[in-house]
C-alpha cells in the first residue's frame, strides 16, 4: 500500500444531508463536514473553524458559504478561506457524487 | 371660562384637521361632541387606495384613534347619523334618537359618490368608491378573482382600478372621454397612462358610454352603448362626487351646489359654519385635500375667535396614487392662442414633460415617468414667477438651471423658504426647517409628527428627506432605512409589510418576489424571514429549519467547544424534589460537568455533546420536563417571587399568575428573546422592571410594565398601565407581546421596538382600544395552537434525527 494515497470511501447517500445543511463524518479523532447546498452540490471541509474551532456543520449555508455559529465567520466551501476581512482556511477534502452516494476522499498515511 | 359646545357633524379629514388646530390654539374653548354617520374613527381617505391594493392596513392610515378623542375630550358618536338640525333649539336629532345643543355647529357632511342613472344600477355587486366599507366589499369581491369593470377613468377610478388588479382581478376601465383623467392630464400623458395601465393588464375602454348595467340577481356584465357587453361581477363607479348638502338644506341654511359659505367658513346662520367637500365658496365646490385643509384652518381659527382667517382658492397639484406611475399635473393646461407650450418627450425613458407658459409665466405643468421637479414648477407657477431668464432649460428642471447639474439635494437648498413642500398639508420649507433645528428633530417620523409633512399621500417624502439632510448634515442618514443585510436594500419594515401585502409564503417566494440579490440570502437574512414567516402565516407556513440558528435547530445552546447546554423549564421558577431528583440522576448518567442555576429561576446543564442530546432530553421528559427554550428567539423564563401564598408583604398570586402567563405563552417565538417577571409587591423582589414585560401587583389590581433592559442597555421599564384582574392582565401582556410579535424587526428587543414605536403608541393601542388588543390577543391564541409542541419530545421520537447522528464513522479498516 502506497504512502498519502487517496481513498475514496462511499460514506452515505446524498439524501442524508439536509439542502442547505451538513453532516459530520467521524474519522478517528478528526470530523469531518460534507455541506450539500441549495442546488447539490457538495463539499467537504474539516468541521472546525479557523478562528476559533467552531463546528462549522452547525453553522446556516448560503449560497457557496457556511456562517460558523460561533462567531459568524463566513467560510467558503469552494476554498475553505474566510471571507471578507477575516484570514484562515479550513482544511478541505476531495469529495464527489457516484450517482446518489457521496465519495469522500481521505489521505492515508 | 365656562366652555361652549361645539357639536360637529361628520368626522373626516376635514373636521378632524379642525379640531387639531382647535385644540392647538384654544383648548379649553369648548365641549366637543362629534356624529359620525361611518361606525369608525378618522382616517386618511386619501391612503383607501393603498388599503385597496394590500399595501397598507386600516391601522395605518387612522389619524385619529380612540385615544385622541379620549386625551381631548371629545364625546364621538359612532355610526350616528344626524337626520335634522333645529336652529330654533340650537339642538341636532341622530337617527338613534340622541338629540345634542350647541352653541356653535359644523356641518362637514362630505360628498356622495355620483351614481350615473343607468338601469341596474342598484344591482348587487355595484359599488363605489368612497370609505372604508367600499375597500371592504371590493377586497371581498375580489377573492373571487373574477372580472371588475370601473366605470370612470379619473384619479378615483385609476387607482381603484390597479387596486383591483393588485388583488388578482381581471379589471377593465370604461371612460367617457377620449383620455384619462383629462382633467388633470393632456391627451399625451394620457396616452402614456393608458399604455402604461394596459402593460399592467388592466384594460381601457374610452370613449364609453354606459348603456345599462346587466345582471339577473346579481351583476353580471357593463353594456355600452355600442352594443359591447363587458362581462362584469363586480362594478365600481367613481365618475365623481356631488356634495351632501340636503341636511343642510332642510335646515333652511342656503345650499347651491353645496352649502353656501362665506370665505370665514360661516354659513347663512351665524352660529353655522361647514368645511370640506360639502360646501360651496364662491361658487367653487372643492375635492382635493389641500383646499379643504385650508378650509379647516379657516373654520377653526374663526371658531376660536381669530375672524382674519380667509378661505382663497389656490391651484392645486395632483398626483396619482399608483405604486410605480409617477405623474404630475398642476394649473392650467388647455392649448390657447395666448399660450405657449414647452414640450420634453423621451419615449425610452418614458419621460413627457410639458409646461403651458403665458406672459412667460408657468401656468400649468404636466410631468409624466419623472415627477421629481413637480413642486419646483408649481411653485414658480404660484407665485407667477418670470421665467423668460432661464426658458431653455426649464424644462429640464431645477438640477439644470445655473450651469452645473445641481445633485437633489442641492436643488432643495435652493428652494426658497415659502416653497411648499407637502401638497396636501401646505407645508412649506421654512416650516419643516424651523421645526427640525427648533425641535431637534432627527427622524422622518418626528417631522411628520410635529409637521404634518409627509403625512398624508406621503408623495413628498423624498424632498422631506432632503431638507433633513440639509438641516442635519452627516447627523441625518437619508438611508436610514437600513437594509436586511447585504442581501437586499429593502429594510425590515417593509420586507415585513410586502410579505403581507403580497401574501409571501416562503423563503424562496421571498427572494423572488422582493428582488433579493444573492441566490439564497446569508446568515442575518434567513433567519429573519423564518421568523417573519413563522410569525405571519402560523398555519400556513413550513419552518425552515436550515435557515434557523444552530440553537434553535437543535433546541439548545451551543457553546464554545461544540457541546450543547440544556435548560428545562421550571415554570415560574418553582420546582421539586422529584424534578431536582430527575435532574441529578440525567447529570449522573451523561457525566455532566457543570450544572448552574441561571438568573431566569431555572438550572442549566452544561457541556453536553450533541449525540447525547436526544438521551438527555428523553430522561429529563419521563420526569415531566419540557424545553425551557433558553436557546430561542421566544419567550424564556417568567421570574417570580413566592407572593402572597407565603411572603407577609405579598399582595397577589404573584407566583401562580407567572405559572399561568408562562404556560400560555411558552413556545410562541418573537423578533428577539422575551424574558419576564411578576413581583408580588411593589418591593419586586422578581426585578420585574428591567424585563421586557413586568408586573408588579398591588392590592389593588396589576400594574402592567414594559421595554426594560438589563443587558447590553440598562433601561427601567416603563408603566403600560393598571388592571384589575389576573385575567385582564394576560390579555394585556398577551397582546402586547403580540404586537411586538408583528411589529418587531428581528433582534430588536421589546425595549427598542417601543422606543421606536413609541410608548405612547403601544398604550394606545394596547390601554385605550379594547378592540384592537382584543384582535392582538386572539391571533396570539391562534398562532399558539401551531406552536406549542414540545421540541424535545419531538426530537425523541425520531424528528430531525439527522441532527445528532454523524452520518458515518470511518474506521482505518473501513477504509482499507
Amino acid at each position: 500500500m502506497n504512502v498519502m494515497m487517496q481513498n475514496w470511501v462511499a460514506i452515505g447517500s446524498l439524501n442524508d444531508i439536509p439542502r442547505r445543511g451538513a453532516r459530520c463524518v467521524k474519522n478517528g479523532g478528526m470530523t469531518i463536514a460534507v455541506f450539500r447546498t441549495a442546488d447539490d452540490k457538495i463539499y467537504a471541509l474539516e468541521d472546525k473553524c479557523p478562528h476559533r474551532n467552531g463546528p462549522l456543520s452547525q453553522g446556516i449555508v448560503h449560497d457557496g458559504c457556511v456562517t460558523c455559529p460561533l462567531h459568524n465567520w463566513v467560510i467558503s466551501l469552494e476554498t475553505g478561506k474566510a471571507q471578507g476581512a477575516d484570514e484562515g482556511e479550513a482544511a478541505m477534502f476531495p469529495v464527489r457524487l457516484d450517482g446518489d452516494t457521496v465519495m469522500l476522499a481521505i489521505g492515508m498515511s | 371660562m365656562t366652555r361652549q359646545k361645539l357639536v360637529v357633524i361628520g368626522n373626516g379629514m376635514a373636521p378632524g384637521r379642525m379640531l387639531e388646530h382647535l385644540f392647538e390654539t384654544a383648548p379649553d374653548a369648548y365641549d366637543v361632541t362629534i356624529f359620525n354617520a361611518e361606525p369608525r374613527v378618522n382616517y386618511d381617505r386619501i391612503m383607501l387606495s393603498p388599503v385597496l391594493s394590500g399595501e397598507k392596513t386600516f391601522e395605518d392610515i387612522v389619524i385619529h384613534g380612540d385615544g385622541w378623542y379620549v386625551d381631548h375630550g371629545v364625546m364621538l358618536y359612532k355610526g350616528h347619523k344626524i337626520v335634522g338640525i333645529d336652529r330654533e333649539a340650537k339642538t341636532v336629532l341622530s337617527e338613534h334618537g340622541e338629540v345634542a345643543a350647541y352653541d356653535k355647529l359644523v356641518i362637514a357632511t362630505g360628498s356622495a359618490p355620483f351614481i350615473i342613472p343607468v338601469p341596474g344600477k342598484d344591482l348587487p355587486g355595484v359599488l363605489t368608491y368612497r370609505d372604508l366599507d367600499d375597500v371592504d366589499a371590493m377586497l371581498l369581491a375580489a377573492q373571487s378573482r373574477g372580472s371588475a369593470v370601473v366605470i370612470g377613468g379619473g384619479l378615483l377610478g385609476l387607482e381603484a382600478a390597479a387596486g383591483l388588479k393588485e388583488q388578482g382581478m381581471d379589471v377593465t376601465v370604461i371612460h367617457l372621454m377620449p383620455s384619462l383623467m383629462e382633467r388633470q392630464l393632456d391627451p399625451a400623458a394620457g396616452y402614456l397612462l393608458k399604455r402604461e395601465l394596459e402593460s399592467r393588464g388592466i384594460k381601457v375602454v374610452t370613449k364609453a358610454n354606459t348603456k345599462q348595467i346587466v345582471g339577473d340577481r346579481r351583476v353580471e356584465g357593463v353594456e355600452l352603448e355600442d352594443g359591447t357587453v363587458i362581462p362584469a361581477s363586480l362594478v365600481v363607479m367613481a365618475v365623481g362626487i356631488r356634495p351632501n348638502a340636503a341636511l343642510a338644506q332642510e335646515a333652511g341654511l342656503a345650499v347651491n351646489r353645496g352649502i353656501v359659505v362665506s370665505d370665514g367658513m360661516q354659513t347663512s346662520d351665524p352660529d353655522i359654519y361647514a368645511v370640506g367637500e360639502c360646501v360651496e365658496v364662491d361658487g367653487k365646490v372643492y375635492g382635493l385635500v389641500a383646499p379643504l385643509y385650508q378650509m379647516a384652518d379657516v373654520a377653526a381659527g374663526h371658531l376660536s375667535g381669530d375672524s382674519a382667517k380667509r378661505f382663497v382658492d389656490t391651484s392645486t397639484a395632483t398626483r396619482l396614487k399608483v405604486t410605480g406611475i409617477d405623474l404630475y399635473s398642476a394649473g392650467d393646461f388647455a392649448e390657447g392662442d395666448d399660450r405657449e407650450e414647452i414640450v420634453l418627450r423621451d419615449a425610452n425613458a418614458g419621460v413627457y414633460r410639458r409646461l403651458v407658459l403665458k406672459d412667460n409665466r408657468i401656468i400649468g405643468a404636466v410631468l409624466y415617468g419623472d415627477a421629481a421637479d413637480g413642486p419646483w414648477f408649481f411653485d414658480m407657477l404660484k407665485k407667477e414667477m418670470d421665467v423668460s431668464g432661464m426658458r431653455d432649460t426649464l424644462i429640464f428642471g431645477q438640477a439644470y438651471q445655473g450651469g452645473e447639474p445641481l445633485d437633489p439635494t442641492a436643488a432643495v437648498a435652493a428652494l426658497p423658504d415659502d416653497a411648499e413642500i407637502c401638497g396636501c398639508n401646505g407645508i412649506c420649507k421654512g416650516k419643516i426647517v424651523n421645526a427640525i433645528t427648533s425641535k431637534g428633530l432627527t427622524s422622518l417620523d418626528d417631522v411628520r409628527a410635529h409637521t404634518k409633512a409627509s403625512n398624508s399621500c406621503g408623495t413628498c417624502t423624498g424632498l422631506v428627506e432632503q431638507l433633513m439632510t440639509l438641516t442635519l448634515g452627516d447627523s441625518y442618514n437619508p438611508a436610514a432605512v437600513q437594509p436586511m443585510c447585504k442581501c437586499t436594500d429593502l429594510g425590515h419594515d417593509d420586507v415585513r409589510r410586502l410579505i403581507r401585502a403580497k401574501g409571501l409564503k416562503s423563503i424562496p417566494e421571498v427572494m423572488q418576489e422582493l428582488e433579493w440579490k444573492t441566490s439564497c440570502g446569508c446568515a442575518k437574512c434567513r433567519p429573519a424571514l423564518n421568523y417573519y414567516l413563522v410569525c405571519d402565516w402560523p398555519d400556513e407556513y413550513a419552518d425552515d429549519y436550515q435557515s434557523r440558528f444552530i440553537n434553535e435547530r437543535v433546541h439548545a445552546n451551543i457553546q464554545k467547544d461544540g457541546t450543547y447546554s440544556v435548560v428545562p423549564r421550571m415554570w415560574g421558577g418553582v420546582t421539586s424534589s422529584a424534578e431536582l431528583r430527575a435532574i441529578a440522576d440525567v447529570v449522573d448518567k451523561f457525566d455532566i460537568p457543570t450544572v448552574k442555576v441561571t438568573g431566569g429561576q431555572r438550572i442549566d446543564m452544561l457541556g453536553i455533546r450533541k449525540e447525547d442530546l436526544p438521551a438527555v432530553w428523553a430522561d429529563l421528559g419521563k420526569a415531566g420536563f419540557v424545553s425551557g427554550q433558553a436557546y430561542a428567539k421566544g419567550l424564556r423564563t417568567v421570574k417570580t417571587c413566592v407572593g402572597s401564598d407565603w411572603c407577609r408583604f405579598g399582595t397577589q398570586d404573584s407566583t401562580g399568575l407567572g405559572i399561568r402567563i408562562e404556560k400560555f405563552m411558552w413556545g410562541s417565538w418573537t423578533p428577539a428573546k422575551v424574558k419576564m417577571a411578576v413581583s408580588g409587591c411593589p418591593r419586586n423582589c422578581a426585578e420585574a422592571t428591567c424585563k421586557d414585560v413586568g408586573i408588579i401587583c398591588v392590592d389593588s389590581g396589576f400594574e402592567i410594565h414594559f421595554a426594560g433592559a438589563a443587558g447590553l442597555d440598562i433601561k427601567g421599564t416603563d408603566v403600560l398601565g393598571m388592571v384589575k384582574t389576573e385575567d385582564e392582565a394576560l390579555e394585556h401582556i398577551v397582546a402586547l407581546v403580540q404586537m411586538y410579535r408583528e411589529q418587531g424587526r428581528y433582534l430588536e428587543r421589546i425595549y427598542k421596538w417601543a422606543k421606536r414605536i413609541g410608548h405612547d403608541e403601544v398604550r394606545r393601542q394596547i390601554m385605550d382600544d379594547a378592540d384592537k388588543r382584543k384582535a392582538y390577543f386572539g391571533r396570539f391564541v391562534f398562532s399558539q395552537t401551531f406552536a406549542q409542541v414540545d421540541p424535545w419530545s419531538e426530537r425523541v421520537s425520531g424528528k430531525d434525527k439527522h441532527e445528532f447522528r454523524p452520518m458515518a464513522t470511518l474506521s482505518l479498516e473501513a477504509a482499507e
